[in-house]
């Protein structure tokens, strides 16, 4: 009976590596070290509803059809959009995300990635005042010092604390969470604040008030500081402030209480202005905590082939960026899409009612091995195997570690990466025609 | 009775463990709720499990009550996901970012139920 140690757990940015799957007759019979979430993708494939076979919607229900009748009826509405947007490409392989930018140039579409309703505003900071990072190792070997901010691990991300972070033991950090200061700041007491050191409970929305507060006290202004910022008491934003600066090495994770929440991308642009003040005194980086798997590795492969990092047009030949403007959600909600591919996510589920009123709308292509919210609105339905589990490939863990995903079973259905090319020849195919 | 609310979205564990079975009912129970302290729930007359009416000026959307002290008087949470996103605000300003938390949202008892995903999503393919 195979027993394949280190898989990788394709399902959250944590890209847990250490994984044990024991394989009989092609099945998954055991999951070993998974969390709950990565427990769900592994058995998922048995338990849930899978696409069975490809579909097209006719009179209004999805009728199934082959692959390449599928593919055909895709290009055909990507060869007549002017307008298309393909979104999502991040549960799925960087080699399937690069094949996926291909068909986006070929097609000038434009294309984004799932951190348009996630850690886009980071990307956004990042370009204008740099995000200073270290890998996961590092933190694990040497991080006294864990921050917290706007994001949840503990239902999120389960095992990064144990693998990376506060519980974590590692070469300069062998007395694990004992020797670890560990501070939260959110707007409610959750399941993660509950085990920190330092619970701050600031005023939803107001994450830019506190950031600059910090910056004043870290830069020797404190008298400048009102009694409270954000709803925090000075005396507690002093504390905090010290704690930061007499690290050995602090980290602030930030996730998407400080991404999605007033200020936006302000507020990660501001935590970079934090970091490098804190790199006065001390050694001080920042990790956003990443949700899909892959969406690391989109970023990666889409700033090597076009410069940028997602919301990618290339309507005009070639890449332009821009995401306020060529983002998923505002083309959605300026009606502009006349045809969309949604592949490995779910803007049906994940996306503001306005622009899923947009996608009802127009044809939508949806490429992913699950029936969700985006099928309801799907056009042409492929299924695919599923990345990590039915498909080999690299995906990017939050730090930017590049990791190979093995194949575990076999699958009757086409990968990513084949729907693609396919479709991409088939597009070339009917513009040669045309 | 109403109550005014700042309403937000976030991650939990099960939706997380749902993101891959979205047509199932784990998936319904695991979003179609709205948390509150039980002093909210208390001044709007609602119990755990009865049907709440959460309207923004996006939309509505009708959810189970769900009892958290971890929030702060006001602070309404919904899991990520269609139920949601069906009253989040979709301005980005400027950024591409919608704007997931922070919502004024109005909360109600209702007699209506929460619709199931395939029902909720049925409403934008009639609207
Ligand atoms: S923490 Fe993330 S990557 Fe690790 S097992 Fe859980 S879901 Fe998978």
């Amino acid at each position: 009976m195979p027993v394949i140690k280190d898989a990788v757990c394709s399902l959250c940015g944590s890209l847990c590596d250490d994984i044990t799957v024991t394989v009989e007759d092609n099945k998954i019979t055991k999951i070993e070290n998974a969390c709950i979430l990565g427990h769900s993708k592994f058995v998922g494939m048995f338990e849930h509803d899978r696409i069975e076979t490809p579909m097209i919607r006719k009179d209004g229900e999805l009728v199934s059809v082959s692959y390449e009748e599928a593919i055909e009826a895709a290009a055909k509405i990507l060869v007549s959009s002017r307008r298309t947007l393909s979104y999502g490409w991040c549960s799925t392989s960087c080699e399937a995300i690069s094949g996926a930018i291909q068909l986006a140039e070929e097609t000038g579409s434009i294309i984004d990635s799932t951190a348009n309703v996630c850690h886009g505003p980071s990307a956004l900071a990042a370009q204008e005042k740099g995000s200073p990072s270290a890998s996961l190792g590092e933190i694990k070997n040497r991080a006294d010092v864990i921050v917290f901010w706007g994001c949840n691990p503990v239902h999120a991300h389960p095992r990064h604390m144990s693998r990376y972070s506060s519980f974590s033991k590692g070469f300069f950090t062998e007395k694990g969470r004992k020797a670890r200061t560990m501070a939260v700041i959110d707007v409610r007491k959750t399941d993660t604040a509950k085990l920190a050191d330092k619970y701050v409970e600031i005023e939803q929305g107001s994450d830019l008030l506190l950031v600059t507060a910090l910056r004043s006290i870290v830069n020797g202004h404190e008298d400048v500081i009102p009694e409270t910022v954000a709803g925090v008491p000075k005396a507690e934003i002093i504390e905090l402030a010290e704690t930061l600066k007499n690290a050995k090495f602090a980290c602030i994770f930030f996730g998407m209480g400080v991404t999605q929440s007033r200020s936006k991308y302000k507020n990660g642009d501001a935590m970079s202005s934090l970091i490098s003040d804190l790199n006065q005194h001390t050694k001080a980086v920042m990790i956003g905590m990443r949700g899909h798997y892959n969406v690391t590795g989109f970023g990666q492969v889409a700033t090597w082939e076009t410069g940028f990092p997602m919301a990618i047009d290339f309507a005009k030949g070639y890449p332009y960026y821009n995401p306020g403007e060529t983002g998923a959600n505002d083309l959605l909600v300026r009606e502009e899409p006349d045809a969309a591919i949604i592949a490995a996510a779910d803007a049906g589920a994940h996306f503001p009612q306005k622009a899923v009123r947009h996608l009802a709308r127009i044809p939508v292509i949806q490429i992913d091995p699950y029936a969700n919210p985006t099928t309801e609105l799907a056009d042409v339905v492929i299924p695919s195997a599923i990345v990590g589990i039915e498909a080999e490939g690299t995906a990017y863990r939050m730090d930017a570690i590049s990791l190979h995903m093995k194949k575990l079973i076999d699958s009757k259905f086409k990968t990513d990466e084949e729907i693609v090319k396919d479709l991409t020849e088939k597009v070339r195919e009917l513009k040669r025609g045309a | 009775m109403k109550i005014k609310a700042n309403l937000i979205s976030g991650r939990t564990a099960d939706q997380g463990a749902h993101l891959e079975a979205k047509t199932h009912k784990g998936y319904f129970d695991a979003c179609a709720y709205c948390e509150l302290n039980s002093a909210d729930l208390e001044r709007l007359g609602a119990s755990e499990g009865d049907n709440l009416k959460v309207a923004t000026e996006f939309w509505e959307v009708v959810v189970f009550a769900k009892a958290n002290e971890g929030n702060p008087d006001g602070l309404a949470f919904i899991p990520m996901g269609p139920w949601a996103n069906a009253v989040l605000s979709p301005d980005t300003h400027g950024c591409g970012m919608p704007g997931f938390k922070g919502v004024p949202a109005e909360i109600e008892v209702t007699d209506e139920k929460p619709l199931d995903m395939k029902s909720l999503m049925k409403k934008y393919l009639e609207d």
